[in-house]
């Protein structure tokens, strides 16, 4: 199990409450745990990575760990402490305001 | 009586505005989707309580929410634009070439006769329709393709398609516009494009008369006369009897001729509405008064409006889709600002107070007039 923090509005548009909690078969990667976010919420597909380039938006980020895996490869896998649940994957808008 | 909807899209969400025929007592509903850009939001022709919004952010990308009962509930629908085949580029600020990258809807246009069917302008400029309810969209890829799009350049705003016309005696002609290129039309349901910018001058662009390049603002028609077209051009004030094969200036004695919205009465084709600003520099109303301009001759001739709205320290702005009218017996016109408030006359614009003065900045006001039951949210 794979625990997923999205920010406000991204919770909001998926109507979720707290953390998403999601199994992945295989290895745990940020194309992995995209793919079954979307699958799950299909309103937030195009909002975290772009619908045709399947890269990240650029407002984005993520944090695993104290650390930042922006700009990992998509299928790099994830620290185990992602993978077995023990600590978040964050998916960060960057603060910038307005 | 008869019941108007107000829906009005703003900087950080949506709000519904209701009241019965007399126009004077509102309810106000909101803000949906609180904190996201609503661009537009409009409801379709065929069944009024199909509404339609363009939710953005920086962030999160496009949303398009979608409402069966009027704007009460709203599910979200397809969010995927991506243009036809290879986008190529369109020209930057500077005239370089710029690649062709979808940032935004900004404008909704449900058709005069189904429900599922929509189409969307988006920046960098394309059109999209959908036909199942906006679960897939698909570019008319005959707009940008018609020969002039890699020499289009962003307005100050973006390269937005904001304005969609269509034509209610021909289902196949449909007008749009984008700025900063100019009006086209089509005369095949959308397959080709032709640009219909004859007679417009603009000293920004290198060719004052060239085809494309324009910066129009906004076109609007009254749907008794489609092939008269009326549109606020970044400066001027332009008017064409002839479905936009030529145009002709009617800026007449207002103020200035900058502005942003454009609107004809709901029963009387020769009455038109803008909004005149300062200048492209001061977004702002001339002498701090915020006055709507109307002209009875089919512009021209104008007369300023003023009773209710500030007439002292006024600076706010009137965005190009922030202007609508309803089509009660006494038409009532309604306009938004960047300081939020939202005006309505329900006399033609003799007399105005606001139904609102506080929402966030007001990009976008559409009304729906409706029998009794449909107005409740």
């Amino acid at each position: 199990m794979i625990r997923v923090v999205l920010p406000y509005h991204l919770r909001t548009l998926a109507r979720v409450d707290g953390e998403v909690e999601l199994d992945i078969a295989g290895q745990a990667t940020q194309r992995a745990i995209l793919d079954a976010l979307e699958a799950r919420y299909p309103m937030l597909r195009g909002t975290i990575r772009d619908h045709v380039t399947e890269r990240r938006r650029p407002f984005l980020r993520f944090f695993a760990c104290e650390e930042d895996l922006s700009h990992e490869r998509p299928d790099a896998p994830l620290p185990d402490a992602v993978a077995t649940g023990a600590e978040p994957f964050l998916v960060v808008g960057a603060m910038a305001g307005g | 009586m008869s019941q108007v909807r107000v829906l009005v899209g703003t900087r950080k969400g949506a709000f519904v505005l209701t009241s019965d025929g007399k126009r004077q007592r509102w309810d106000v509903s909101g803000p949906h989707f609180a904190g996201w850009e609503i661009y537009h939001l409009k409801g379709s022709p065929a069944d009024p309580n199909r509404l339609y919004a363009s939710q953005t952010s920086g962030w999160f990308g496009q949303v398009i929410q979608r409402s069966n009962d009027g704007g009460k509930t709203w599910e979200t629908v397809g969010n995927k634009f991506a243009y036809d085949g290879v986008p190529g580029t369109h020209q930057w600020y500077d005239g370089t070439p710029h690649p062709w990258e979808f940032k935004r809807v900004w404008h909704l246009e449900p058709s005069l006769t189904d429900a599922d069917t929509v189409y969307a302008g988006v920046e960098d400029a394309a059109l999209f329709r959908t036909t199942d309810g906006g679960q897939t969209w698909n570019e008319l890829p005959g707009l940008r393709g018609h020969g002039s799009g890699s020499s289009w350049a962003p307005g100050a705003g973006g390269l937005g398609l904001h304005t969609i016309l269509l034509d209610p005696g021909s289902a196949r002609r449909m007008y749009i516009a984008i700025s900063a290129a100019g009006a086209f039309r089509t005369d095949d349901g959308g397959e080709t494009w032709r640009p219909i910018n004859r007679g417009l001058k603009s000293e920004g662009i290198p060719n004052p008369t060239a085809e494309v390049g324009h910066c129009v603002h906004r076109i609007a028609m009254h749907r008794s006369r489609p092939n008269v077209l009326f549109m606020q051009k970044h400066w001027d004030v332009m008017r064409s009897d002839d479905a936009g094969e030529s145009w002709h200036e009617v800026s007449g004695n207002l103020p200035t001729d900058f502005g942003f919205p454009i609107d004809v009465h709901a029963h009387e084709p020769e009455t038109i509405y803008v909004v005149p600003i300062k200048s492209d520099s001061e977004h702002f109303p001339p002498d701090g008064k915020l006055r709507v301009y109307r002209s009875r001759t089919g512009g021209n001739e104008w007369e300023p409006l003023t009773k209710g709205l500030p007439q002292q320290d006024c600076y706010v702005n009137v965005l190009r889709d922030a202007m609508a009218v309803d089509s009660l017996e006494s038409c009532g016109v309604y306009f938004g600002t960047t300081g939020g408030q939202v005006y309505a006359s329900a006399d033609a614009g003799d007399n105005w107070a606001p139904i609102v003065r506080d929402l966030p900045a007001v990009l976008s006001v559409e009304v729906q007039t409706l029998p009794p039951s449909r107005a409740q949210v």
